[in-house]
């Protein structure tokens, strides 16, 4: 799979100091970029041979001239070797933005390029595949359009047999996918949806990877929900054909399961659910119980504590199955294991030490879980899962809003339920949270302390002792909270 | 965060759940000024709720340079030559002899010799151009299927297919798998080995690459090329395969798959 390489890339000439400003200066960036709507990213696939290794400080600035001859000499060079040599120098050059201007200014290139992507001499027509998956990398709109020329024979060759050249033909398609609305609106007629799903059933992980790449940049798109993913529209469209069950098949969890394949389906899958286009389909194929598999496996793996990349399947997984559960089609009959909800701690768990950030994500799903399920609301119960979640409470306003939800969910199924929230720690924690300022906590506090008081009356006398009242009075003023802070005070007087 | 250690047996444990316990709400809970009803949530694609999720996806996608999985160096071996009869290209590298093998012998015409990058252009290929069938049905029906897979449009002649993948797939309208039948080219069909990068002002002949163009332009019946052999033979590319047994007929050859 792909992977993070601080080693020999990014340390080299720079600090870890260095490694995490501009860590923090990309992720600066991608939320901006976010926020605008126009996230996109692209694939880097280079041959990590030792001479290309030190990344493109090794790339020339080629001119006009040099690219002519390079391409004479890959169309009329004397021997197989040359012919291949003088791709080669293209392709090193192409890794410069300067080249790439160069390159796709000068008259006929890019038809040679293809012209020399349909060749019959294999390697040539390897490296000049190449060429093309360097411009279609690029910032520059214009250079990665200038590829279009190319994608009826990129999709025509995903048909073929040579693992290598499917899979740079899928990053390169990929990368050129999110260039804009109008490239997609090419790719949509020519086939690119069946010629994908036809890919599928490649045995080469490799090629899996780079498949689940380029469906999840289409499936990113922004016209995705009404034009992509549909299956009224015949032929072009992703739920019409088998690629949802194959899909599922790549994310049940086994030792067969490739973290890196699994990731990119799993965003797929992600990107299919959140539109809401027809889940039930999903859902007869299975979704949810393979996906609750799927989360159990997951707690398996963060809990020996396995760095096998799979803990990058956590956020697309935690999305799909809570997503899901809001289906009126029946995600909540598939989904009844109680081990759903162990493998949910162990996650919430493993996310508190190492991504707090994804935390909302989990605490989603378990709201999802409990919302509507005596039995999940029982499990919390009887597996004392109440203080590992109290815990939770100080980590951030929207995760202690997200708790507190839970534990209304809980509270809300009446006095058999109270009955065990209460004597326990629920109440001491509910008191600090009262002396929060946030609107939102507090409001969720109230709810939580009026549900609990309804059910549990014999809690109203010791959250007097605790001086429940003085914590309350602090809410007195707040406008959107005061009707609630009154009646609480009511409640606990006239007990 | 500190969980119960019974949670992780009762994870290696089977599935299973506890009873419910009954549920008795009362219709004053969640009444005003209280609000609160348990909810399903539903988050679209664009919430911001995703937004920290989304921008380490995109860390994960940006941040990679290559691949982790360290290819190894692919391992010289001693040169040897295509076995494929009549190919006489030269290996180092087994990769390279694989990815050869799969674009030039794999989905290759028996009666042409011409290479294609898919079966499905390949199956077409031969069809229209071997099959003698082929030329009486399309008399009565639209036989020219659509190149493109998944499209089941059929047409009744190559133009109109032409004008069919131009218009509705957008492909180019000089798709190089399917060059229009000329009437009457030379005889020199499978010559030339340049690449048909005519790009540079040469658009005179096309190479082998362009299928569909390039043999015969009648129906040949199987003998044909054969006895048309000799008079090209000279200028036959070492990378075209006359032998018999790897190149693709009627017969399907689906056996191979070793490679895989």
């Amino acid at each position: 799979m792909w992977n993070r390489r601080h080693g020999r890339l990014r340390t080299v000439g720079c600090g870890m100091e260095e490694l995490r400003r501009r860590r923090r200066e990309r992720e600066a960036e991608l939320r901006k970029a976010r926020r605008e709507q126009q996230l996109v990213s692209k694939r880097l696939l280079r041959d990590d041979t030792p001479e290309e290794a030190e990344g493109g400080c090794v790339a020339l600035i080629l001119g006009e001239a040099e690219i002519q001859q390079f391409l004479w000499l890959a169309q009329r060079g004397t021997g197989e070797k040359e012919r291949e040599g003088a791709l080669v120098s293209l392709r090193r050059g192409l890794q410069h933005p300067e080249t790439q201007q160069t390159f796709i200014r000068l008259k006929g290139s890019m038809r040679t390029l293809v012209g020399l992507l349909t060749s019959n001499q294999a390697l040539l027509q390897l490296e000049a595949a190449r060429c093309l998956h360097e411009l279609s990398h690029s910032e520059q709109s214009a250079v990665a359009e200038a590829c279009l020329p190319a994608t009826s024979y990129l999709l025509t060759y995903l048909a073929g047999h040579s693992s290598d050249l499917i899979e740079l033909c899928l990053y390169t398609l990929g990368n050129l996918i999110v260039e804009s609305e109008s490239v997609r609106r090419q790719l949509l007629p020519q086939g690119i949806v069946p010629a994908l799903a036809s890919c599928i059933q490649s045995p080469h992980l490799t090629v899996l990877e780079a498949l689940g790449y380029a469906l999840s940049q289409l499936l990113q798109a922004k016209e995705a929900p009404k034009k992509i993913i549909p299956s009224a529209s015949a032929c072009s469209s992703v739920l019409s054909t088998p690629l949802p069950q194959h899909m599922l098949r790549l994310l049940q969890p086994g030792p067969k399961l490739n973290p890196g394949v699994a990731v990119e389906f799993a965003w797929c899958l992600h990107y299919i659910i959140c539109s809401q286009v027809n889940n039930a389909l999903l859902i007869t194929h299975g979704a949810v119980s393979t996906l609750g598999l799927l989360l159990l496996y997951l707690a398996g793996a963060v809990q020996r504590s396995e760095d096998a990349g799979l803990e990058l399947l956590l956020c697309p997984v935690l999305r799909c199955l809570s997503n899901l559960l809001t289906e009126a089609a029946g995600g909540q009959v598939q989904l009844r294991d109680e081990r759903v909800v162990v493998s949910l701690f162990i996650i919430l768990q493993f996310l508190l030490q190492k991504q707090p950030s994804l935390l909302p994500e989990g605490l989603w799903l378990l709201n999802n879980l409990t919302a509507n399920s005596p039995g999940f609301c029982t499990s919390l119960l009887s597996l004392d899962l109440i203080e590992p979640l109290l815990q939770l409470l100080p980590v951030s306003n929207v995760v202690s809003v997200l708790v507190l939800t839970v534990l209304c969910n809980v509270a809300e199924k009446g006095p058999a339920y109270c009955w065990r929230l209460w004597p326990g720690p629920l109440l001491p924690s509910l008191l600090d949270m009262l002396a929060f300022s946030d609107t939102e906590v507090v409001g969720q506090s109230l709810e939580l302390l009026q549900l609990l008081f309804l059910y549990r009356p014999e809690a109203v006398q010791a959250f007097l002792q605790q001086s429940g009242l003085q914590a309350l009075k602090r809410h007195e003023e707040e406008a959107q909270l005061q009707d609630r802070v009154h009646a609480l005070q009511q409640t606990a007087l006239h007990r | 965060m500190q969980l119960p250690p019974a949670l992780h047996a009762r994870l290696a444990a089977g599935p299973g759940a506890a009873e419910p316990l009954p549920v008795e709400r009362n219709p004053a809970a969640g009444a005003a000024p209280f609000r609160f009803a348990a909810r399903l949530v539903h988050f679209p694609r664009e919430h911001e709720f995703f937004e920290d999720g989304d921008v380490q996806r995109h860390l994960y996608l940006q941040d990679l340079f290559t691949r982790v999985a360290v290819e190894p160096e692919k391992p010289r071996v001693p040169e040897f030559t295509c076995q494929v009869a009549g190919c006489c290209q030269v290996f180092d590298t087994l990769e390279d002899y694989e990815h050869h093998y799969h674009t030039l012998h794999r989905n290759m015409c028996s009666f042409c010799k011409r290479a294609f990058p898919s079966g499905h252009l390949l199956d077409i290929h031969i069809l229209e151009w071997h099959d003698s069938l082929f030329q009486i049905l399309s008399e009565r029906q639209d036989m020219y299927q659509c190149l493109v897979e998944g499209c089941t449009e059929k047409f009744k002649t190559s133009k109109d297919r032409k004008d069919h993948l131009v218009r509705c797939h957008l492909y180019p309208a000089d798709f190089r798998f399917d060059k229009p039948k000329k009437s009457r080219g030379p005889a020199t069909p499978i010559a030339t080995l340049q690449v048909p990068a005519d790009a540079l002002g040469d658009d005179r002949e096309q190479s082998e690459g362009d299928a569909m163009e390039v043999c015969s332009e009648h129906v040949a019946p199987r003998t044909e090329p054969m006895a048309e052999r000799p008079t090209y033979s000279h200028r036959i590319p070492s990378t075209i395969c006359f032998g018999q047994g790897v190149s693709r007929g009627f017969k399907s050859t689906k056996k191979r798959s070793k490679h895989q």
